[in-house]
């Protein structure tokens, strides 16, 4: 991998002066993805804050080709550009290896866009797909949405006198790709550059579908200081609420960071600091953070047997 | 050299696709496309076309697989039917907004509720306004001739719009008809080489497809892809010149049958004309001066043309295969009054909505339609403005 100062050498090809909130952890993950790959690559994004805030015409911030459709078919452009080279190369019309990327965010990944995304990567596209999950629909106002976490307050599910926020628990869509059992699968988080860049990485190295699920802070829905971002981001892997780990070929898990006793963040620390839990600490409450709590600490060790229980490298 | 065959109009979209021999088909089945496809991927599993055979999950996946293929700067085809164009709603309008020439079969089928396989237009009607160039056809020949020269229209520099050609389902789509193909040569001399615009796939010159537009430059986009649709009817007439000369088979805007000289016309879309011209000659013999229209072009409408043609007439028939459900008649009938009424011509016109979701319509129905006709022709009256037949009340 490229050492940092290389990296910060490079041609950036998100070009500053897109519109997007300053703490936003979009165009980090972006940038962490894109500096990560030499190779020519066309990019699509699904309808949403990255699409908008980077593609308002005449102005673009996209220094590599890129295509924005609608919000629910990110998945299904890029299968069409994919066949579209695949068709051109064989024909001799084209000579380069091209690479393919598309971005959604949880709501175009987890919700809307789900179906295009689970028909492309059963096609065996060769492309690699970024989720950037904060957790609900930020651009059009902070809605609930399948990846929102349990507890947190959205302007659909919004605490009340009958309500704590989101009552369901998040859908786990890194283990469904997984469960697609394409080549690779990974958890990533801005907040490890190193991790998320070497994971791309990898990931343009094998043939076929690849995705990447990247916890991307938002401090708008969130209601977090702009300035914590990263740390946030990297609290949320501390807590064992967003494992970083990869999968290949759906049997292969591999947990890239576990975080020792002492290091492990309660749930509640991490939620402290966001406005979206707020309400999760007034009296009455304690048992929703007490049964969220559990649930991660179940869920981390659910993930560290399917760890244990892949088969070995050879 | 011409070859000339016995197939079923399915087949014959599906010889037209082999070809145009695009780069990308993206498609999903539904009933009755769902026979082009088939035979298609054939084609694909014995190497006899080039293209990449995307079987996406659904036909909102399809249509958004060929608007990413085209942009990458390839010739791209699908078809569907139906509920598959209802899907698409969304992204047709993506696939005219982004200027991606996608050329389409459409083969006509009515939409749910009730669940219904046969054919009437409702479904291709409630995409009229999408900013897709919509072409019918009567029969397979045509189909065949009109897919071929959709793909010079649509592409067109002038033009660069998606279009649909249609046929009606079964009653085309299903039969066998006796129809010609040109030589292979001579239909990719006439389809040409594909010109991409600006194709993702030009990686050393970036550009960005499909940005986000305010209210400072969206109107503009808008009234460029009007502009567009202004060129068609130019285009479409030169390409049906150049078609002329290698098939010897001609098409205009719209077809008509013993109109010059009529007093009761009808105006029909796709198969149906067939049995409205027995119906003319079964009249004519008889000493009814009965005429026919039939639009080729629906999207855009020919609006001037067809008034002109029918501007001598004393009273007017539209037959609608679908109903607008505007309680003011069927799309067809709403399009051609409105052009008799710029033309300021006040010619009594009448809608017949029939053969809903596949009800069978014979020469009796249509008669009946010229005997209204004569009717008002003698009384200066019009009982019913918007008239259903063949269905029971």
């Amino acid at each position: 991998m490229a050492s940092l100062k290389d990296i910060a050498r490079q041609k950036p090809r998100l070009a500053s002066g897109h519109r997007l909130c300053p703490g936003c952890g979009a165009s980090i993950a972006v940038n962490q993805v894109l500096h990560a790959i030499n190779y020519p690559v066309v990019v699509t994004s699904a309808t949403g804050c990255l699409e908008v805030s980077t593609t308002p015409f005449p102005y673009t911030s996209w220094e590599v080709p890129f295509i924005h459709s609608a919000f629910e078919n990110a998945a299904a452009t890029i299968s069409g550009v994919e066949a579209a080279y695949n068709s051109l190369k064989r024909q001799g019309k084209i000579s380069k290896d091209i690479k393919f990327l598309a971005f959604g965010g949880d709501g175009g990944t987890y919700d809307i866009g789900f179906q295009a995304l689970s028909g492309a990567v059963e096609r065996g596209h060769d492309f690699l797909y970024i989720c950037y999950d904060n957790g609900a629909y930020m651009n059009t106002g902070i809605q609930r949405s399948g990846a929102t976490p349990v507890g947190a307050a959205t302007t659909t599910a919004p605490p009340g006198k009958e309500s704590y926020g989101k009552v369901q628990r998040r859908k786990d869509i890194t283990q469904i790709m997984a469960a697609h059992q394409i080549p690779y699968t990974a958890q990533a988080s801005v907040s490890y550059w190193k991790d998320l860049m070497r994971k791309v990485e990898k990931a343009m190295e094998i043939e076929g579908p690849k995705f990447i699920n990247v916890l991307s802070p938002c401090p708008r829905g969130w209601r977090s200081i702009d300035g914590q971002s990263i740390s946030l981001a990297k609290e949320a892997v501390l807590s064992c609420f967003w494992p970083l780990y990869e999968v290949e070929d759906g049997n292969k898990w591999k947990v890239n960071v576990k975080p020792r006793e002492e290091q492990k963040t309660p749930v509640a620390e991490w939620f402290k600091k966001q406005g979206r839990f707020k309400h999760l600490f007034k009296p009455g409450n304690e048992q929703v953070l007490e049964n969220i709590q559990a649930e991660i600490d179940d869920q981390w060790q659910r993930l560290l047997a399917k760890e244990a229980a892949s088969p070995k490298e050879q | 050299m011409v070859k000339t065959l016995a197939q079923t109009g399915t087949s014959a979209m599906a010889a037209a696709m082999r070809q145009i021999n695009p780069d990308v088909v993206a498609a999903y089945p539904i009933t009755p496309q769902t026979a082009i496809v088939e035979e298609f991927s054939q084609m694909v599993a014995d190497g006899a076309v080039k293209a990449e055979l995307v079987q996406v999950e659904s036909e909102h996946s399809a249509m958004s697989a060929c608007i990413g293929a085209s942009a990458a700067g390839s010739r791209v085809m699908t078809a569907t039917s139906s509920a598959g164009l209802a899907l698409m709603w969304e992204v047709l309008y993506v696939a005219a907004g982004c200027r991606t020439p996608v050329i389409m079969p459409m083969v006509n089928r009515a939409l749910s509720a009730p669940i219904n396989i046969h054919c009437d237009h409702s479904d291709s009607m409630g995409a009229r306004d999408a900013g897709w160039i919509q072409i019918f056809s009567e029969n397979a020949q045509e189909a065949y001739d009109n897919l071929l020269q959709a793909v010079r229209i649509g592409e067109h520099k002038d033009v660069r719009l998606p279009a649909m050609v249609m046929m009606d389902g079964f009653i085309t789509s299903h039969a066998i008809e006796r129809f010609d193909i040109l030589d292979d040569g001579e239909a990719a001399k006439f389809v040409g080489d594909y010109e991409a615009i600006n194709p993702l796939l030009d990686v050393d010159n970036p550009v960005t497809h499909g940005p986000f537009d305010l209210f400072d430059y969206y109107f503009e986009h808008k009234r460029g892809q009007a502009e567009a649709m202004n060129h068609v009817k130019d285009v479409a007439l030169k390409v049906a010149q150049e078609y002329a000369a290698v098939s010897g088979r001609q098409y205009g805007l719209f077809k008509t049958y013993q109109l010059k000289d009529a007093e009761v016309a009808v105006v029909v879309l796709s198969s149906t004309a067939g049995t409205a011209r027995t119906v003319v000659n079964k009249l004519r013999a008889a000493g009814v001066k009965a005429g026919l229209l039939v639009p080729r072009l629906f999207r855009p409408f020919p609006a001037l043309e067809i008034a002109e043609s029918l501007s001598h007439l004393k009273a007017i028939a539209v037959m609608d295969r679908s109903d607008s459900f505007s309680t003011l008649g069927g799309p067809l009938f709403i399009e051609t009054s409105h052009a008799l009424y710029d033309l300021g011509k006040n010619i009594p016109t009448v809608d017949y909505i029939f053969g809903l979701g596949g009800r069978d319509t014979g020469p009796d129905q249509i008669e009946e339609v010229y005997s209204d006709l004569q009717d008002i022709v003698n009384t200066g009256k019009v009982k019913e403005l918007v008239n259903y037949i063949g269905v029971r009340e």
